[in-house]
């Protein structure tokens, strides 16, 4: 098994500029000497779970670049690249390209007229895709996507603008497997996880807020944001190790420890992860 | 497989067709973007649906979107939209003006007797006249189209080419119970006739109840067999409205007012009468001689039968001549391009034909009548019978059978519904 490969991006220039989610307003802004400190200390968390962390080049004026999660949908070798909703975030996509292209990804750009957020809206859970849409990401494309890779897709209606991409509200820990929180989707993506998920950990609406979900898993260690006791006795109890860290400058944006990596080797939960090229789903 | 809801397609005002793919039945999307639209006040159809075999295998599903109105469909298609299902026609139907009269253009649209639409600057607009085998044509403001027989091309005329940006609704069984189900549109000698024509009478009950308009159609049979009397009882209860026949349903009619006769026999005895080949050519000429059938009712020289209750009763009537024809008689048009023109303006509002021992006749009309217009079609040659329905539609239904009885059972049907 390869080491876990993670994508990062320093927080140089990263800001509540703008406001585009139910999280993010001017008037709370983030210190930037904080949330230095606060994403040096995750990585520190990472590079101990026994992770490898890549880093991109910040820029001025993108100061959403260091949600890494987004930049694309890594699948093997190849990189499905992000097409975002806001305009304020297009500009990460140039970037994204350049640099997934650079670290030698066959880069694919998303399907023509939708809007697609990469991993932030798309999780591997076993052989399944499961995908976020209708806050950001389109389930048209999902479903292309899905065809594209040859996978099974399974879109699903995020309802609540506070969880407005998958990985803020579900997080897959090993196949069959996830953590997530209900109340972010509608009846029938509730009704789909629970037949296609045999192992669902409900997180509690406080701990959904403080971005429980949005968690990163290195092998059996997982990464949340403080204050998610209740799902770190879960997951201890299920035999992880759970590690927390101060993300409250990044929640100020809608974002926690997940949103912050793009895991490039492939999650843990995928079960393509590991196996040798070429061999796909039947 | 197919998943109607309630209302039949051909009362939807606004359809659109929309396919979702992926894994529509594993996560829910295909039973939630229908569930949407019945929330939202739609109907749908599924028209195509393929599921996937391996759990990577994507499914298909092509449904047809209704509602009651072009607005509400909009809002349909804008939710169910955000969910994957896309429209799957955004292209105009391709117009080419006629280069010539009396001829389509190349690779012209054929049109079918069913429900029909056109594309047209992103509207669909309802094709007017519907035919089988003709063109449709579109008026110059673009606004409303309409079948266009061949032999009325003219110049300059804009024809759909093609088969983008149309599309047919297929008539499909209505969720009534009524003989058209019943009867299904197989023909037989061995099946029940008396069911068949209480609901035949039935048809015509409701028919000029609802202000609907009948058309018989109708062979010389029909005198030969001494039915006349009953054709004439049902005029005068006014249950048909529109007679088309030919020359020699006329001519018998007149031939057994005027001489007792049909073809020379005598109606009353079964015999043939001294001389009574001739009788039919005599009734002809002495219509002739008045100047005409209706002449011929109003100066007294015709006072029963088939044609005079139509003349007495305003019962519209348009006699089609053919090669065969004696005489003939003053009122049948002798060109039958004028004939068919005559037919197509005449049967626009018919809502119900019964057709009566006549091939050719039965036939001419049955390939003016939109799919839509049920059909019944009595004859005592089954082949009759089955090229009509052969025409494709559930509408059409077929009785084999002669037609004496046929009609007297029909009117004593009528008399009952009468009494009750």
């Amino acid at each position: 098994m390869t080491q876990p490969h993670i994508l990062m991006c320093p927080p140089d220039f990263y800001g509540i500029e703008y406001e585009i989610n139910a999280w993010m307003h001017r008037e709370r802004p983030s210190d930037r000497a904080v949330a230095r400190e606060q994403w040096l200390a995750l990585q520190s968390l990472l590079i101990e779970a026994g992770a490898r962390v890549s880093t991109m080049a910040p820029v001025a004026g993108l100061p959403d670049l260091v949600f890494t999660a987004n930049a694309a949908l890594i699948y093997r070798d190849r990189a499905i690249l992000a097409h975002f909703r806001h305009p304020e975030r297009q500009g990460e996509e140039a970037l994204d390209e350049q640099w997934l292209a650079a670290g030698g990804f066959r880069v694919e750009q998303p399907p023509e007229g939708c809007f697609f957020e990469g991993a932030g809206d798309a999780l591997f859970c076993g052989d399944t895709l499961f995908a976020g849409y209708r806050l950001r990401s389109d389930a048209r494309g999902h479903q292309q996507i899905g065809a594209r890779l040859g996978r099974r897709v399974i879109p699903l209606e995020l309802v609540d603008p506070y969880y407005y991409h998958l990985d803020t509200c579900f997080c897959p820990l090993a196949p069959g497997q996830a953590i997530y929180y209900p109340a972010a989707f509608d009846q029938y993506a509730e009704a789909v996880l629970k037949e296609l998920v045999p192992e669902l950990i409900e997180v509690s609406r406080n701990e959904a807020q403080r971005f429980a979900c949005n968690a990163v898993v290195v092998g059996r260690a997982v990464v949340t944001n403080t204050g998610c006791p209740e799902l770190h006795r879960a997951l201890a109890a299920r035999g992880f190790q759970p590690r927390e860290t101060p993300l409250d400058e990044f929640v100020k944006s809608g974002g926690s420890a997940k949103c912050l990596t793009l895991r490039l080797d492939g999650e843990d939960a995928a079960s393509w992860r590991g196996e040798p090229a070429g061999v796909d789903a039947a | 497989m197919s998943i109607d809801t309630e209302r039949p397609a051909d009362t939807a005002a606004a359809v659109e067709e929309v396919e979702i793919r992926g894994h529509i039945i594993d996560s829910l999307i295909l039973p939630k973007v229908l569930d949407l639209i019945t929330s939202l006040g739609g109907s749908f159809r599924i028209k195509q649906i393929a599921i996937g075999q391996a759990r990577s295998d994507p499914s298909y599903a092509l449904v047809e979107v209704q509602a009651d109105s072009d607005g509400r469909l909009a809002e349909i298609l804008r939710q169910i939209g955000d969910h994957g299902a896309v429209p799957t026609v955004f292209q105009d139907c391709h117009l080419v003006p006629a280069d010539m009269d009396a001829a389509f253009p190349e690779g012209f649209y054929s049109s079918t007797n069913q429900r029909t639409e056109v594309r047209l600057a992103g509207r669909w607009i309802e094709v007017t006249d519907q035919e089988m085998d003709c063109g449709v044509t579109v008026a110059a403001d673009r606004t409303s189209a309409r079948c266009l027989p061949m032999t009325d091309v003219r110049r300059g005329d804009l024809l759909v080419v093609g088969h983008a940006g149309v599309r047919v609704f297929p008539q499909e069984r209505t969720t009534q119970r009524h003989l058209f189900e019943f009867m299904g549109s197989s023909v037989s000698t061995e099946k029940p006739k008396g069911i068949a024509i209480r609901e035949i009478a039935g048809e015509l009950a409701r028919t000029r109840a609802a202000g609907g308009r009948t058309l018989l159609v109708g062979g010389p049979a029909i005198v030969h067999t001494g039915s006349a009397g009953h054709i004439c009882q049902m005029i005068r209860d006014g249950y048909i409205d529109l007679l088309f026949a030919g020359n020699a349903l006329a001519t018998h009619d007149i031939e057994q007012s005027l001489f007792g006769t049909s073809l020379g026999v005598h109606m009353s005895q079964g015999t043939a009468a001294e001389a009574g080949h001739e009788h039919h050519l005599r009734a002809i000429n002495r219509i002739r001689r008045a100047g005409g059938i209706a002449s011929a009712v109003e100066r007294g020289v015709l006072t029963s039968g088939i044609m005079y209750e139509c003349v007495r009763n305003r019962v519209d009537f348009l006699l089609a001549g053919s090669i065969r024809d004696d005489g003939p008689l003053p009122e049948v048009i002798t060109d039958v391009l004028e004939a068919q023109r005559q037919m197509r303006e005449r049967i626009r509002d018919v809502t119900f034909a019964l057709m009566i021992a006549t091939a050719l006749h039965s036939i001419a009309v049955g390939n003016l009548l939109p799919a839509w217009v049920k059909v019944v079609c009595v004859d005592i040659n089954p082949s009759t019978v089955i090229k009509l329905g052969d025409r494709g539609s559930f509408q059409t239904v077929g009785l084999v059978t002669d037609v004496e009885p046929f009609l007297r059972a029909l009117v004593q049907e009528l008399q009952a519904i009468e009494q009750a």
